[in-house]
């Protein structure tokens, strides 16, 4: 607790003490009460900071047991190997651990999901903060939080089925499981946070520069291009990290669609592995504290530590958005 | 020269806000189209016995009975542990919380928890809930791990709705002498019930679909029964529609869909009844 609380507590205390109560007989009675409400005040407040910082325990928790279940692999495979090794064979003898595949495999899925999403998304945002009449935009957003709502197991039963024959017959592929189909629905998966948080973003700008812009002779069009966007786009680009970020985690719609190959995928019409389908797919046979437990724990490190890196610097720019336009 | 110029102005005016109404059928159209062929294909494998009967023949027979009651224990299991703690940390953030860095450190840990990718969330249960509390591959395991990942959810939806509330109701409690903890409770947590239920139960519809964490921490494919204890292993709806639509070879297609579309039902439910929720307050207010 910091002093200044304790300051703040001290001088509410004096202001209770000093309050002008019944004199007489309800003196004894008032005090034996207050003095177990204050008892019953600190409990409650202990007890709700405990509760706070458990949000902390919990992320340290996290870091703590996948540092510790998966850096022992090193001691078998060097970091270096490691992290641009190509051969990843868990049972062979001796077994070699490389997640380039994987790494590889997961950039490129999500830089393609990433590709389709951000103009659909941007301009969708676009669309229902500028253009859209409130009647079309009440009957948007509503779908657009539906999409959210879909689980990601049913979103890769629909790229298994759906969309992996028309890829298969599109491009004329052996398989239609490839990280061109998995791209595909992560960026379906990723649009709601890029179309929510670039809305909110749009609609941020003050409305004067608008109609600024309109007093020049401005169209709509090119106040949306030239005002509204520059104007939001450390926004937008939040919204973009927010994206790419559920795209590098999704795990069950690339475990389904992506294909599954180890090699080192070089087009996204490749089969392949990204690192969450790799842990996904391997963790139900690594053996406690074996070699290949220990190397999906270091995988399972290495998407932490990509991920947590995304949504802070995500979350550092949609701060110093806010206080830009803040009044 | 000068209207040639307005009018080509005009027109790129109007082929660019064409491509942004494309853009907007590109995100609306497919959702539309995903849960039409879902319900569309779906809609013929489910019958009452479909819901009411335990599997059999690796899930291309019988029903799914006990996957629908497995993802039931797990959205009960999940918000036990999530709402209170939920609640308390909001509290704790909105009305005592000093500005301070521990209070910002409370803030960024709850913001980062958001981003873990779930299939962390799966390893981090596996290590500590599995392993190192030997609960084994458990309801009461998997429960803990989805009550860890929904925390970040619970604890931001309370403290956004505690702090909704107008600082006069707190004020006009506490000048009547009545302590801090009892305006919370007695006047604080009553006006942002509406806003803690509708988190509450967003989080319960994410722990019903959720996959990747209940694969890590072990749900059971298949089960003779309903699980009878906290310690028992369990089966789970998305757990279910993804083995039978990735691992079950000659699985027929309609039973596949039925079970994607029961899956979608319950989410969707209680994804709509938050929304509802929320929309009936702001219209009270």
């Amino acid at each position: 607790m910091c002093r200044w609380d304790r300051r703040k507590r001290r001088r509410n205390r004096a202001i209770l003490t000093k309050r002008s109560v019944s004199p007489g007989a309800a003196e004894g009675l008032d005090n034996g009460l207050r003095r177990r409400w204050r008892w019953g005040e600190k409990v409650v407040e202990g007890w709700v900071f405990l509760a706070g910082l458990l949000a902390i325990a919990v992320l340290l928790g996290i870091i703590v047991l996948l540092a510790k279940e998966g850096l022992p692999i090193f001691s078998h495979t060097p970091p270096w190997e490691f992290l641009w090794g190509t051969k990843w064979y868990p049972v062979s003898d001796p077994p070699t651990f490389g997640i380039m595949p994987f790494f590889v495999a997961t950039i490129m899925v999500t830089l393609v999901a990433t590709a389709i999403a951000v103009p659909v998304g941007v301009g969708c945002a676009a669309y229902l903060a500028e253009v859209a009449s409130p009647r079309v935009r009440e009957t948007v957003k509503p779908i657009v939080e539906l999409l959210a709502g879909i689980p990601s197991v049913v979103m890769g039963l629909i790229g298994l089925m759906l969309l992996s024959p028309l890829i298969q017959s599109m491009f004329d592929l052996n398989t239609g499981l490839c990280g061109l189909t998995a791209a595909i629905m992560l960026a379906m998966m990723s649009l709601p946070v890029i179309v929510s948080v670039s809305e909110d973003a749009l609609r941020a700008v003050p409305e004067e520069f608008k109609e600024a812009s309109y007093a020049l002779g401005a169209t709509k069009w090119e106040t949306i291009r030239h005002v509204c966007i520059p104007a939001a786009v450390s926004g937008i680009a939040a919204a973009v990290m927010l994206g790419v970020g559920r795209a590098i985690g999704e795990t069950m719609t690339v475990l389904m669609v992506a294909g599954g190959a180890l090699a080192v995928p070089h087009s996204p019409t490749d089969s392949m592995m990204p690192m969450t389908a790799a842990i996904a797919s391997g963790i139900g046979n690594a053996v406690r504290g074996g070699l290949q437990y220990q190397a999906l724990f270091a995988i399972g490190l290495t998407l932490f530590i990509m991920t947590l890196a995304i949504n802070l610097i995500a979350d550092w720019v949609l701060e110093r958005q806010k206080r830009k336009y803040a009044r | 020269m000068k209207i040639e110029r307005v009018l080509s102005r005009q027109r790129s005016q109007r082929i660019a806000l064409g491509l942004l109404l494309l853009a907007t059928a590109a995100v609306t159209i497919p959702v539309l189209v995903i849960l039409l062929q879902i319900v569309v294909r779906g809609a013929g494998a489910i019958d009452w016995g479909f819901l009411t009967q335990n599997p059999s023949q690796a899930g291309k027979a019988g029903g799914i009975f006990p996957a629908l009651v497995g993802t039931f224990y797990l959205m009960v299991g999940t918000i036990i542990f999530a709402l209170p703690i939920g609640v308390s940390a909001g509290i704790y953030l909105a009305e005592y919380a000093p500005k301070n860095w521990l209070t910002r450190a409370i803030n960024m840990a709850i913001m980062s928890l958001a981003g873990v990718p779930s299939i962390v969330y799966g390893l981090f249960g596996l290590a500590v809930f599995v392993l190192a509390l030997d609960f084994g591959m458990s309801l009461l395991a998997a429960s803990l791990t989805l009550a860890c990942q929904a925390l970040a959810m619970t604890i931001t939806t309370s403290r956004e709705a505690i702090i909704a509330v107008p600082r006069e109701y707190r004020e006009g409690s506490l000048a009547i002498g009545v302590t801090k903890w009892q305006t919370i409770r007695h006047v604080v947590l009553p006006q942002a019930r509406p806003g803690i239920i509708t988190g509450a139960v967003l989080a319960m519809s994410r722990a019903a679909g959720e996959t990747a964490p209940i694969l890590v921490v072990g749900a059971a494919f298949f089960l003779p029964g309903l699980p009878s204890s906290p310690f028992d292993q369990f089966m789970a709806l998305p757990y279910h529609l993804y083995t039978v639509a990735a691992h079950v070879p000659g699985m027929p297609k309609g039973t596949v869909w039925g079970v994607a579309l029961v899956l979608l039902a319950v989410v969707l439910f209680f994804n709509v009844l938050a929304t509802i929720i929320r929309l009936r307050t702001r219209q009270r207010r």
